[in-house]
C-alpha cells in the first residue's frame, strides 16, 4: 500500500535502472535527507552532537569495511588500524599547514597503500588464515603508531588538530562540522549505492561467492582483491581524517585499538552484510543500545532501590555488543537491513497479501 | 651480551611457551575436528579461571575439589557453547562462524569482569612463588610448574588421540561425511572436542590466573595461542608442542634483548610477527596439512 508500485511502467531503460525504482522510495530518501540537512535547526546540541554526528562517522567507516567484507568477502579484523593511519597521516598533514580537503586525501592514499600490503597476504589466504593476518596487521600497525615517537609524538601523547578550514568554511562551530561529517558519509553512500551496478561492483560479487570461479570466468581475482582493498582502506583512511578533526579533535594511538576495529565489524553484522541500509541501522544499534541499556538499567536501579554494581555498567557496552552480535548471526544473519528488507516486502502489497507472488 | 641472561631468558621462556601452548591446544582440538577457529578461546581461558576463583574464593571449597570442579563445569560450558551456538551454523560461510566465536569473545569479556567486578583476582592454589635456582640460573618456580603441567596435559591429548575415541575423532576430522557413513556421531565427537577445548583453555586460565591473578587480561592470551596455532599448523598438535616452545623462547628474548634497544613493548608484538611472518612464508604452518581446494 504505502511503497505502491500499481502505475509503474518504465518506459525508458533509465527509468528501470535507477536508484530507487519506486516513487515511494524517492520520497523516503528524501524525507530523511531533508531531516538530515535540516537537522541542526530541529535538534539541540546535544543530539546534534553527541548521536547524530559519530552516527554519520562511525556509518561512513562501516560502509567502507562493508565494501570489502560484504561485497568482496574478504575478512579484515584490523580496520582500525586502517583509520589510525588515515588519522596520523591527516592530522600531521594539517599540522603542517597543508588544507583539509588534501590532507583527508592523502590520509586516504595513505591508508589504501598500507592497507593493500594487507590485502597482499589476501591474495596467498582466505577464511580464517586471512583474519588471523588482518588481525596481527592491527597489533603490528598500532606497535609502530604508538612507539613512533615520530608518528605519534611520544607512546602517550595526544597530536592535538589546529583549526581547520573545509572548502573555505571553518570547522569550529557544531554545524560545520556536522555538515561536514553529512558531506563526507552522503559521498561514501552515494559512492556505495552505484558501486554495485559497475563491473567493479560486480567483479567483487563474483569474488565473494567463489575467487577460483571468478577467475575461471575471467576476472582477475589478484586484481579485483587488491582493488578492494585498496577502496576500502582508501574510505576508512579519509574517514579516519574526519574522526580525528570532527569529532576525536586529539589523536592518541589507543583510539584506534582492535576496540575500534570490533566495533565497526559488529555494526556491519548487526546492520547486514553487503547492504548499503544496514551499516546506518547498524551504527544505530552498535552505538545507542549500550547507552539506552545503561540509563534504562540505572532508572531501574533508581525506581527498585537496587544497588548496580559500577563495573557492571562499565562492561555493559561489551556484553550488549557481544549478544547483539551472537544474536544477529544465529537467527538474522543478514541483519537488520534484511529484516527492514522482509517489511518492505510485506507492506508491498498490504493489505492484499494474496498479490504476492 | 652477556650469556648468562640469554639463558636463563630462553629457559624461561620455554616454560611461559609451554603455558601458552596450552591455550592453542584446545583451538587446534576444535579446528581439526570442526574446521572452526575459536577466537573465543582466550576468553574461554579466562571464564575457567573465574570460574576457578569462584569455587575456591567464593565458596570457599578446598584445592583438590575446586580444579576438578572447574575442569568438569567448563567442559560442559565448551559442549554448550557447541549445542546452542555453532551447531546452527554448519554450512554456513566461514566468515560467519569467525565473527560468532568473535561474538562470544566479546560476550564473555563484558560479561564476567561485569558481574565479578573488574578488579585483579587473586588465585592461590598452592603453587609456591619463589624463584629456584638451577646452577646460576634464576628459574621461576610458577611457570616451572605450569609448563610441566601443560607438557603433562599436551602430552596426554596425544595420547588421547590413540586411544578407541580419539580414532573416532581422528576420522571426523579426515572427513565429516565418511565418517557419518560408518555410523559415528559426528556431533557428538564435536562436542567432545569443544568441551576438551574448554578444559585446556580452563587449565591455562587457572595457571595464568594463579601467576598474574585472574582478570579480563586473561584473554589477551587468545593472540599468542593463535601465533602457536598457526605457527605449528592449525591441526596439530605435536606442532603446539614445539611451536609454543618456539613463541616462549621467542618472546622472551624478544623482552630481554630487543626491549632496552626500541624502548620496550616488544613482547605483545612477536606473537603478531609470528603469525604474519608464518602465513606469508608457510600459511599451513610447521606440521600442518596442505589443504587442497576443488572449485
Amino acid at each position: 500500500m504505502f511503497y505502491r508500485r500499481a502505475g509503474l511502467r518504465h518506459t525508458r531503460y533509465q527509468d528501470e535502472r535507477q536508484l530507487f525504482p519506486l516513487a515511494f522510495d524517492r520520497g523516503l530518501v528524501l524525507t530523511v535527507l531533508a531531516f538530515l540537512i535540516a537537522a541542526p535547526l530541529l535538534l539541540d546540541r546535544l543530539w546534534l552532537t553527541g548521536y547524530l554526528l559519530p552516527w554519520l562517522i562511525w556509518t561512513s567507516a562501516a560502509l567502507g569495511l562493508n565494501l570489502l567484507m560484504g561485497w568482496a568477502g574478504q575478512i579484515h579484523l584490523g580496520y582500525g588500524a586502517v583509520m589510525g593511519i588515515g588519522a596520523y597521516a591527516g592530522v600531521h598533514l594539517v599540522r603542517f599547514g597543508v588544507p583539509l580537503e588534501i590532507a583527508m586525501i592523502a590520509g586516504g592514499i595513505m591508508s589504501a597503500g598500507i592497507g593493500t600490503v594487507f590485502g597482499a597476504a589476501a591474495l596467498r589466504m582466505k577464511g580464517i588464515y586471512l583474519a588471523m593476518a588482518t588481525l596481527a596487521m592491527q597489533f603490528i600497525v598500532d606497535f609502530v603508531i604508538s612507539h613512533n615517537a615520530a608518528i605519534s609524538g611520544g607512546t602517550l601523547a595526544t597530536l592535538q588538530v589546529p583549526a581547520v578550514r573545509f572548502l573555505g568554511v571553518p570547522l569550529t562551530s557544531d554545524w560545520a562540522t556536522y555538515y561536514f561529517a553529512l558531506f563526507v558519509c552522503f559521498v561514501i553512500t552515494l559512492f556505495m549505492l552505484n558501486v554495485k551496478r559497475t563491473s567493479f561492483g560486480r567483479a567483487l560479487a563474483a569474488l565473494r561467492e567463489k575467487d577460483y570461479a571468478a577467475q575461471i570466468l575471467g576476472v582477475s581475482t589478484f586484481r579485483y582483491k587488491l582493488m578492494a582493498f585498496w577502496v576500502s582502506s582508501f574510505i576508512g583512511g579519509v574517514v579516519g581524517t574526519v574522526l580525528a578533526v570532527a569529532y576525536l579533535r586529539a589523536v592518541s594511538p589507543d583510539q584506534f585499538h582492535l576496540e575500534l576495529s570490533i566495533q565497526i565489524l559488529a555494526m556491519i553484522i548487526v546492520g547486514g552484510l553487503g547492504s548499503v541500509l544496514g551499516p546506518f541501522f547498524g551504527t544505530a544499534l552498535i552505538l545507542f543500545a549500550p547507552i539506552v541499556l545503561n540509563n534504562l538499567l540505572g532508572s531501574v536501579a533508581a525506581t527498585f532501590g537496587l544497588d548496580l554494581p559500577i563495573d557492571m555498567r562499565a562492561h555493559l557496552p561489551l556484553l550488549a555488543y557481544g549478544l547483539l552480535v551472537i544474536g544477529f548471526l544465529l537467527y538474522e544473519p543478514l541483519g537488520l537491513a534484511k529484516l527492514y528488507a522482509n517489511f518492505r516486502n510485506y507492506m508491498l502489497v498490504w493489505p492484499f497479501r494474496h498479490a504476492q507472488r | 651480551m652477556d650469556w648468562m641472561l640469554i639463558a636463563e631468558l630462553a629457559v624461561n621462556g620455554v616454560f611461559v611457551g609451554l603455558m601458552y601452548a596450552l591455550v592453542s591446544l584446545g583451538m587446534v582440538l576444535i579446528y581439526k575436528t570442526s574446521g572452526i577457529a575459536n577466537l573465543a578461546q582466550g576468553a574461554i581461558a579466562m571464564t575457567g579461571g573465574y570460574v576457578a576463583w569462584v569455587l575456591l574464593a567464593g565458596l570457599g571449597a578446598p584445592v583438590w575439589l575446586a580444579i576438578p570442579g572447574a575442569l568438569v563445569g567448563m567442559f560442559a560450558f565448551g559442549m554448550l557453547i557447541e549445542r546452542v551456538a555453532l551447531r546452527r551454523m554448519i554450512g554456513q560461510p566461514v566468515i560467519m562462524t569467525i565473527m560468532l566465536t568473535l561474538g562470544i569473545e566479546i560476550m564473555l569479556r563484558g560479561l564476567l569482569p561485569g558481574v565479578f567486578g573488574a578488579s585483579v583476582k587473586r588465585l592461590d592454589i598452592g603453587i609456591p612463588q619463589a624463584p629456584l635456582f638451577v646452577a646460576d640460573l634464576l628459574i621461576n618456580r610458577a611457570t616451572l610448574i605450569g609448563g610441566g603441567i601443560s607438557l603433562v596435559l599436551i602430552v596426554a591429548s596425544l595420547i588421547f588421540f590413540n586411544s578407541r575415541f580419539g580414532v573416532v575423532m581422528r576420522a571426523v576430522a579426515d572427513d565429516q561425511t565418511a565418517s557419518w557413513s560408518v555410523g559415528i556421531r559426528v556431533e557428538r565427537a564435536i562436542a567432545v572436542a569443544w568441551g576438551l577445548g574448554a578444559v585446556a583453555a580452563t587449565a591455562a586460565g587457572i595457571l595464568w590466573g594463579s601467576t598474574q591473578g585472574v582478570d579480563w587480561s586473561l584473554s589477551l592470551l587468545l593472540i599468542k595461542a593463535l601465533a602457536i596455532a598457526i605457527l605449528g599448523g592449525l591441526d596439530s598438535i605435536g606442532g603446539v608442542l614445539i611451536a609454543g616452545v618456539i613463541v616462549g623462547v621467542a618472546e622472551s628474548l624478544a623482552t630481554g634483548v630487543v626491549d632496552p634497544l626500541v624502548g620496550g613493548g616488544t613482547r605483545d608484538i612477536v606473537a603478531a610477527v609470528i603469525i604474519l611472518a608464518t602465513l606469508l612464508f608457510k600459511p599451513h604452518g610447521l606440521f600442518g596439512r596442505e589443504h587442497i581446494e576443488r572449485v
